[in-house]
């Protein structure tokens, strides 16, 4: 049930913000649409609804975005350096990461964020095992330690906090 | 004066989408042009949308131009690593100068 409100929350904000005219006919309608919409999938929305009720979690979040947008910004002058450079300094290769985060939601933010991130993109997730399989355009280190500390680390301090404990 | 702002957006945002479709052309295989194009052209395309956003301010188009940010954001990187994932699957070699391929020896384990 807490499950289809927050769907319906987000759903009617979303309708608001694409229409962004605010008399009766699209509140009206938004209202319909997003019950609609609510009643049929909200069931498999949110797993674990408590995770809303927390505050901290929040501002976790928003201290997320600055760093995530940090990286990205570093990620994309990093690639464009070695596109354009005429020897093309690459030096790919698929390594393994291990993280410590179980949760689906955090894992699959954890792989976007790798991808959007300098010379790493998500190839697959093992997620019995909590391995990640990452082509990396410059490969540093190949094994395990080493590789996780360099890629992994910064994100998943923060993402431990908003999507676990 | 904000709209200066924009058009700078909008400048840098092209030159990245330019970067971008130019790594799709020069690297040399799949995994390292899905690197050029996923990254370059998310922030590309974000920097465009979000100069336009600058330009029209909070008006119906303006806040389009942020809900596109958002969800080129969430989607962008999954569709990479669905592409990525799908050729490594379907046999798609790594470029012969690959240091490393730790998801195949693991793969051939199993």
């Amino acid at each position: 049930m807490t499950s289809r409100i927050i769907l319906f929350i987000l759903g009617f904000i979303t309708w608001s913000l694409l229409n962004w005219a605010l008399d009766w006919q699209h509140i009206f309608i938004g209202v319909i649409v997003s019950a609609f919409v609510a009643y049929m999938t909200g069931d498999f929305f949110v797993k674990r609804t408590h995770l809303f009720t927390h505050p901290m979690r929040y501002l976790w979040f928003l201290y997320y975005v600055p760093v995530f947008l940090w990286e990205c910004l570093k990620a994309n002058i990093d690639v464009a350096y070695r596109v354009i450079h005429p020897d093309l300094p690459i030096h790919p290769g698929i390594v393994k990461v291990k993280t410590s985060l179980k949760s689906e939601v955090a894992i699959t933010f954890l792989a976007n964020s790798i991808t959007l991130t300098p010379g790493t993109l998500t190839v697959d997730v093992d997620q019995g095992n909590g391995y990640l399989y990452i082509h990396w355009i410059e490969v540093k280190h190949k094994d395990i330690e080493k590789a996780t500390k360099d890629i992994v680390e910064k994100f998943e301090k923060i993402l431990k906090r908003i999507f676990e404990e | 004066m904000i709209n200066i702002v924009g058009f700078v957006f909008i400048a840098v945002g092209l030159f990245f989408d330019f970067v971008g479709c130019l790594g799709l052309v020069r690297l040399p295989d799949v995994y390292n042009r899905l690197q050029a194009s996923t990254k370059c052209i998310t922030l590309g395309t974000c920097s465009i949308l979000f100069g336009a956003f600058l330009i029209q301010g909070a008006t119906a188009s303006g806040i389009k131009a942020l809900l596109c940010m958002l969800f080129l954001i969430l989607t962008s990187p999954v569709s990479a690593h669905a592409l990525a994932r799908g050729a490594h699957r379907s046999g798609v070699k790594l470029w012969e100068k690959s240091v490393i391929d730790r998801y195949e020896e693991d793969r051939q384990k199993q």
